[in-house]
């Protein structure tokens, strides 16, 4: 085992995601304190550029025309091979769309425990103690991974961008195993739907959330946008049930915004909602739930009903 | 064509969540226990899966609390075929890594093409089981899924990433899918259907009995998030928080 750390980066778009460099920040603190290399992988082909943007002790560029997009059984393939030759004592993962297909697999493949949901990260001596925030951020969990060698995930926005950029010299490689036979294809990138308003653009946004309770209720919150002359937007569970377009949709599935008003109603603050809206200049939380974890992120809160708050706003707007 | 749904029951994240008084976990007797949200998908996108493409869908969960059977019966009224439950002397626990061994083990004797799971639970502090599943069947895994189409033995499939960007997948079957969200919001079953449901329907039952390698992970202290800030409450009645809140907006040159 290395006292090494590796990172496993991801690219979007032929972007590298801040939550990459988010980690490599904290992988070189905790990698300073404990003797051994931050270590950066990238994945991709033609993507040497975006792989030398790291801050890292160093850098694993792999290029292959198979790993151009992701593809988690490829991308699998050659972490794992990777963690196998380097045996690095963590391998962190973005607890995103990319980073969740990889780790609890790899975690079975490779023997080594995985916590997911991390938020915080330091070491102990020789432990390594992370944070998971469990039931939708409602609870912290402390944890201890046993043995020698273990897999995180790490939650967006959890650590500072800054720490991560900068420069690095790449080691460039081929993929260390063959990837032919892939059962999974990539086929197209489907970009998101234009037509309906932008709610990145939008300096006010009335958020809905489940606390709505029905498809109909949604039309008080678009008479309270309109009161306010600002757009509505939603968590993911009112564009699942089809109540607003998915062109709504705040958080990590679906959009950041930063706008001056974000008016929340009915919304509990779960990460993965709270990544796309937590550097709004003003929030402003209407649940009834004096527990939700939106009220940690929000400026100001009620616990009053959204019904009785926002019909009691359009009184005193008309 | 077999398909087979892994359900999960978890704490219900609408109650107040108490911690035991060792502080290393939940208080499981203060909580009601519901169905994962994302296997509510994972079900409709197996029903809708079977009518478009045909198959028989299995629903197969790990009865944590010995109150699985209601949640069994309610797939089994949406159209589920085949209901399967594990069972032994289990408690709730956070270990996906154990459940995810039992679940494969199961799952090995279904002779399945697709495996859909719900993209994640709120309380997998090791890890999604779906991936793990993979791991052990040695399939193919793609999670934060919202389509599944399945024709000639190849599934095409819509994974969700950030900014609203959507890759588009061909996996040849078998295959394990983590949904996030089915191609249609989930139908809903009468009441009255799922409760003729439960006088007939038998749910097959799997033992497990083991103490084999867990998730490896020592939870020393679990507590509710230390905050960084709190919001600043707003006193009063709706009328007074509503006058407040238009003056605050106002304050702020936004209105
Ligand atoms: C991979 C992945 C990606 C995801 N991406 C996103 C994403 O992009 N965006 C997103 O939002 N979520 C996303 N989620 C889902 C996320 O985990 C939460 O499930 C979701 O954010 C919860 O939405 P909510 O707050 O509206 O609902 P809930 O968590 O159910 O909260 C509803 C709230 O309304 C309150 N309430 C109820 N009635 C009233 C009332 N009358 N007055 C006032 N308050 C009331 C309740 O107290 C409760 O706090 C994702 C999940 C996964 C696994
Ligand atoms: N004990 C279990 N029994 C059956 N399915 C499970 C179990 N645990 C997890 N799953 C499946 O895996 C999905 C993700 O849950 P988790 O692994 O806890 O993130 C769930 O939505 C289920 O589909």
């Amino acid at each position: 085992m290395s006292n090494d750390i590796f990172v496993v980066t991801e690219c979007l778009d032929g972007k590298v995601s801040d939550i990459s460099y988010e980690m490599v920040g904290k992988a070189k603190e905790l990698a300073a304190a404990s003797g051994g290399q931050a270590v950066a992988v990238m994945l991709g082909s033609d993507m040497a550029e975006q792989a030398g943007t790291f801050a890292s002790d160093a850098t694993i560029y792999v290029d292959d025309p198979a790993l151009a997009h992701f593809n988690p059984e490829a991308y699998g393939k050659v972490v794992e091979a990777l963690a196998a030759a380097r045996s690095p004592r963590l391998t962190m993962f973005g607890s995103t769309s990319m980073g969740m297909d990889m780790a609890a697999w790899l975690s079975v493949k490779a023997e080594r425990p995985l916590i997911a949901y991390v938020n915080s990260l330091s070491a102990e001596g020789d432990e390594l103690v992370a944070t998971s925030q469990v039931y939708a951020g409602k609870m912290a969990a402390e944890c201890v991974p046993e043995g020698e060698s273990a897999i995180v995930t790490v939650l967006a926005g959890a650590f500072s961008v800054e720490a991560g950029q900068g420069g690095m010299a790449v080691e460039q490689i081929a993929a260390p195993v063959p990837l032919d036979g892939l059962k999974t294809r990539f086929v197209e990138m489907i970009m998101p739907a234009a037509g309906d308003i932008d709610i990145t653009a939008q300096e006010k946004l009335v958020a809905v959330g489940r606390g709505i309770g029905s498809e109909d209720n949604v039309e008080l919150a678009e008479e309270l946008a309109e009161a306010l002359d600002a757009a509505v937007a939603a968590s993911r569970p009112i564009t699942d049930a089809g109540w607003l377009p998915k062109t709504r949709q705040v958080g990590k599935s679906g959009l950041a915004v930063k706008p001056k008003l974000y008016l929340m109603l009915g919304i509990s603050g779960a990460p993965e909602h709270l990544e796309g809206m937590k550097d709004s200049s003003l929030i402003i939380a209407i649940n009834t739930d004096e527990n939700a974890p939106i009220f940690d992120v929000a400026h100001y809160g009620t616990t009053e009903d959204l019904f009785d708050v926002a019909e009691a706003m359009l009184e005193l707007l008309e | 064509m077999n398909i087979v749904v892994a359900i999960k029951h978890i704490p219900s994240l609408a109650d107040e969540l108490e911690v035991n008084d060792e502080g290393t976990n939940l208080d499981y007797d203060m909580v009601d226990f519901v169905l994962n949200e994302f296997d509510e998908q994972a079900i409709e996108q197996a029903v809708l899966v079977k009518e478009a493409s045909g198959g028989a869908v299995t629903v197969v969960g790990v009865d944590v609390i010995e109150e699985l059977d209601g949640v069994l019966h309610t797939a089994l009224a949406k159209g589920a075929d085949k209901a399967v439950k594990i069972v032994g002397d289990l408690e709730p626990g956070i270990d996906s890594h154990t459940h995810a061994r039992w679940l494969a083990d199961a799952i090995k004797e279904m002779d399945a093409d697709i495996i859909l799971t719900g993209v994640q639970a709120a309380d997998d502090l090791d890890g999604q089981i779906g991936p793990m599943l993979a791991a052990h069947l040695d399939m193919p895994y793609l999670g934060v899924v919202t389509g599944v189409e399945v024709a000639h033995r190849v599934a095409t499939l819509y994974k969700e990433y950030a900014g609203g960007m959507m890759g588009k997948y061909a996996v040849s079957l078998p295959l394990v899918v983590g949904v996030q969200a089915a191609t249609k919001p989930p139908r809903y079953a009468p009441i009255s259907k799922i409760r003729q449901i439960a006088k007939t329907a038998v749910i097959e039952e799997i033992e497990v009995d083991d103490d084999g390698p867990g998730a490896a992970v020592m939870l020393r202290k679990m507590s509710p998030p230390v905050s960084t800030g709190h919001a600043n409450m707003l006193p009063g009645d709706a009328e007074a928080v509503a006058e407040k809140i238009i003056a605050i907006i106002k304050e702020r040159g936004l209105l």
